[in-house]
């Protein structure tokens, strides 16, 4: 026979710990990182259904590319052919510009760039919290993948990894209201700081002064300061330029390069500065 | 031994409401998603107060922090209040018809939505707009009582009480 009522201080007792034991974890995941292994190795319970939530979305694709037809193949690659000729095309002058670069770049005694490493990785058919901007990759700690890299689609920056897992890891888009990167103007060489709004079509330019010469259409690339993201990967379009009499800054809205909600390719990029992929850790 | 292996219904239900947490859903209807992951952990606490306690609620909350990409502890905070109630009352909630059960379990989703949103303002992440935060809670009590009869049906079949 079950007792009728358990003993209601050892549960009372139990739920303090725990929520002690809550704040405690709350407390060392919001100031500091030592929390990045708990989290990989409770990454690596859910990697299971993670990979069966997305299968449908997989499979999907699959049968669309299975079943496409020999026209639409031919057309296709009619297609891809013509952009790979431009693309070459264009590839000869970057390839003659880059060489002037470097000798410039020696004339003036600074140290020229080197190119950045690149990894195509995957976006999981998974939804996250609908308040926040992230996204999961098929991509983690097996593949070098260190927590701070930054994320690129075809277009332009999509944002970077905050948390990594051992097959997957997470990463926070540029339009998550707590990112912020900073940012050049190519027009001008204005620097500024890029933060998102939490809509998927909008970023804000911030601490613009209302003086400043910024127009609508404006290509908007990242500056390399900070050191966290490679130079020179455009960011956005500048859209929307609001001047109020009487305040220090003008409101400017752009939107990004990077088709935030639509790819489902990102390439991980291993910039120079950063120690290749052995080891590249960082501090957030 | 095999009196142990009966209870795999608790753990697939688990994993079940985690995948439904995850599943991919058009934008606008995401708000919406109800909280599996309480809902099915309620409904045990409910049913089998001694097998399914405050501190299971917490994990099935910690899982829950690292599906949403939230901070560690903010779910299973909320989880293990709401756990903690429902298992102080449970003997009344029991018996209750579904309709005011339904109300009580509105108020605990309500109570742990809160939760997770003061921990949100607390670190500087407050939605903006307050009614749309808890419309999952209504959505959690429409389907409450399916996944109580869903769940009772499996419970019966395992003959787990």
């Amino acid at each position: 026979m079950q007792p009728l009522f358990q003993r209601s201080t050892a549960i009372t007792l139990r739920l303090v710990l725990l929520g002690a034991l809550s704040v405690a974890l709350l407390t060392l995941d919001h100031r500091f990182d030592h929390l990045e292994l708990v989290r990989a190795q409770l990454s690596r319970l859910l990697y299971p259904l993670q990979v069966l939530v997305d299968l449908p979305a997989r499979a999907g694709n699959w049968g669309a590319e299975y079943f496409t037809t020999h026209t639409e193949l031919v057309a296709d690659n009619r297609h891809l052919r013509e952009e790979r000729r431009l693309m070459q095309a264009q590839v000869q002058k970057l390839a003659a510009l880059e060489t002037e670069n470097a000798r410039l770049r020696n004339l003036l005694g600074s140290s020229s760039k080197v190119g950045s490493s690149v990894l195509v990785a995957e976006l999981l058919a998974v939804d996250l919290d609908p308040y926040r901007q992230q996204v999961i990759i098929n991509k983690g700690e097996n593949d070098k993948v260190y927590a701070g890299q930054p994320v690129i689609d075809a277009h332009g920056v999509m944002g970077q990894i905050i948390h990594t897992g051992p097959y997957t890891s997470t990463a926070l888009l540029i339009t998550d209201p707590s990112h912020a990167l900073p940012v050049q103007i190519n027009r001008t060489g204005l620097r500024t700081v890029v933060s998102g709004t939490g809509s998927p079509e909008r970023l804000s330019l911030l601490f613009i002064p209302t003086t400043a010469d910024v127009r609508e259409g404006d290509q908007v690339f990242t500056s390399g300061l900070g050191g966290r993201f490679p130079p020179d990967y455009p960011v956005g379009t500048v859209v929307s330029v609001q001047r109020t009499p009487g305040q220090a800054f003008a409101q400017v809205d752009a939107r990004p390069s990077a088709r935030i909600d639509r790819s489902r390719e990102v390439l991980l990029v291993w910039h120079s500065r950063q120690p290749p992929p052995q080891g590249g850790d960082e501090d957030e | 031994m095999n009196e142990w292996l009966r209870y795999w219904v608790i753990p697939a239900s688990l994993c079940v409401a985690l995948m439904l947490t995850m599943l991919p859903l058009p934008s606008w209807s995401a708000v919406y998603r109800p909280d599996w992951v309480t809902l099915v952990a309620l409904y045990w606490v409910l049913a089998l107060p001694r097998a399914f306690g405050v501190g299971l609620c917490w994990c099935a909350g910690l899982l829950l922090d690292v599906t949403h990409g939230a901070l560690l502890g903010q779910h299973a905070l909320g989880l293990a209040l709401v756990g903690y109630l429902a298992l102080r009352f449970h003997q009344r909630i029991r018996v209750y018809p579904l309709v005011q059960q339904g109300a009580i379990i509105l108020v605990l989703l309500t109570l742990k939505h809160s939760v997770v949103l003061w921990i949100n303002g607390i670190t500087g992440q407050a939605p903006e707009n307050l009614l749309l935060y808890y419309a999952p809670a209504g959505v959690g009590v429409l389907l409450w009582p399916w996944i109580f009869i869903i769940l009772r049906d499996l419970r019966r079949r395992q003959k787990l009480r």
